[in-house]
């Protein structure tokens, strides 16, 4: 597993107060890991701070699951 | 009961008569605060007095958008890194008839009343949901909900406050935020004093309680909407009027 990829599921267990297990990549926040709107801009939020990157509103919407996140966070940050 | 011991506050035009109330009675509560104002020699005097230790004056330009940006995380900063309740009570006031209203008497009031609440609360939102607590407590006005004239842009600033208010009110509630109002009358200041006695009696005149307000009704109020057993209530204003409008 990427550096990345750990970093992620390591902030959602934490945000979101799942097991790690649950946390695949193909895991959709809301679907799968009950997270509400509220609960994605946090990970969101919690995403800019660890990786440094910004990510915009547009970009967010598109990041649904786990994999979504670590690919997003892969090709933009610094 | 409303015993704030261990909380932070952060509140804003705390030198001015209504928010030196709501300063004392938080501090008196056992909460720690950072205050805001213009004037920071005449806040660290004032902050002397109050009971309790570990009270911080911040700086803050409330016109100047970068500088409410920057206001949150600084009193977070001093604070410990710790926020829970967050206090909008400054505000001005560029009083005049619409027909006369110049731009910038409607902008400034709209920037400092409103759009530096809303700058304020965003960014207090952030760590209050990381600590899955929060308290927001904005000062509004009777005249937001009965209108006043000569103070279009008043009225419409503390309207748009509890309007806003409710929106995130529904917003953070599932965080344990609660966002709230307390809605001041006609209260006691060194303006009120300046008076005619003949235009003091027609303003009690209006009041079933037959007197004006205290700065110390309000600071009560505030303190039971930022207390842990208010957790329950958001959305609301909290009329204190002495009677004089029912809403």
């Amino acid at each position: 597993m990427s550096d990345t990829a750990e970093r992620v599921k390591k902030i959602v267990v934490e945000h979101l107060g799942v097991e790690a297990e649950k946390v695949t990549e193909e895991a959709s926040f809301i679907d799968d890991l009950g997270a509400d709107s509220l609960d994605i801009v946090e990970l969101v939020m919690a995403f800019e701070e660890e990786f440094g990157v910004e990510i915009p509103d547009d970009a967010a919407e598109k990041i649904g699951t786990v994999k979504d996140a670590i690919t997003y966070i892969d090709s933009n940050k610094a | 009961m409303f015993d704030l011991t261990g909380m932070t506050a952060l509140v804003t035009g705390a030198s001015g008569g209504i928010g030196s109330a709501i300063t004392t009675a938080l501090a008196g509560q056992g909460a720690r605060l950072a205050v805001s104002g213009s004037n920071v020699a005449k806040l660290d005097a004032f902050l002397a007095g109050l009971p309790g230790e570990g009270h911080v004056a911040v700086a803050c330009d409330l016109s100047d958008a970068a500088a409410v940006d920057a206001l949150v995380p600084r009193a977070l900063e001093a604070l410990g890194g710790r926020l829970d309740i967050l206090v909008n009570n400054a505000g001005v006031t560029r009083d005049n008839l619409a027909m006369r209203m110049k731009d910038e008497e409607w902008s400034t009031v709209l920037s400092v009343n409103l759009e530096a609440a809303f700058r304020l609360i965003r960014a207090a939102a952030k760590p209050m949901m990381k600590q899955r607590f929060g308290r927001v407590v904005s000062i509004t006005s009777i005249v937001g909900t009965t209108g006043n004239p000569g103070q279009a842009n008043y009225a419409a600033s503390k309207a748009g406050l509890t309007g806003m208010s409710k929106a995130l009110a529904q917003e953070l509630a599932s965080r344990n935020i609660t966002v709230n109002c307390v809605a001041p009358g006609f209260i006691a200041s060194a303006m009120t004093d300046a008076l005619p006695d003949a235009q003091k009696a027609a303003l009690t005149g209006r009041i079933p309680a037959g007197k004006l307000g205290a700065g110390d009704d309000i600071g009560a109020a505030v303190v039971y909407l930022a207390s842990r057993e208010a957790g329950y209530v958001t959305g609301q204003t909290l009329h204190v009027n002495g009677g004089m409008a029912m809403i």
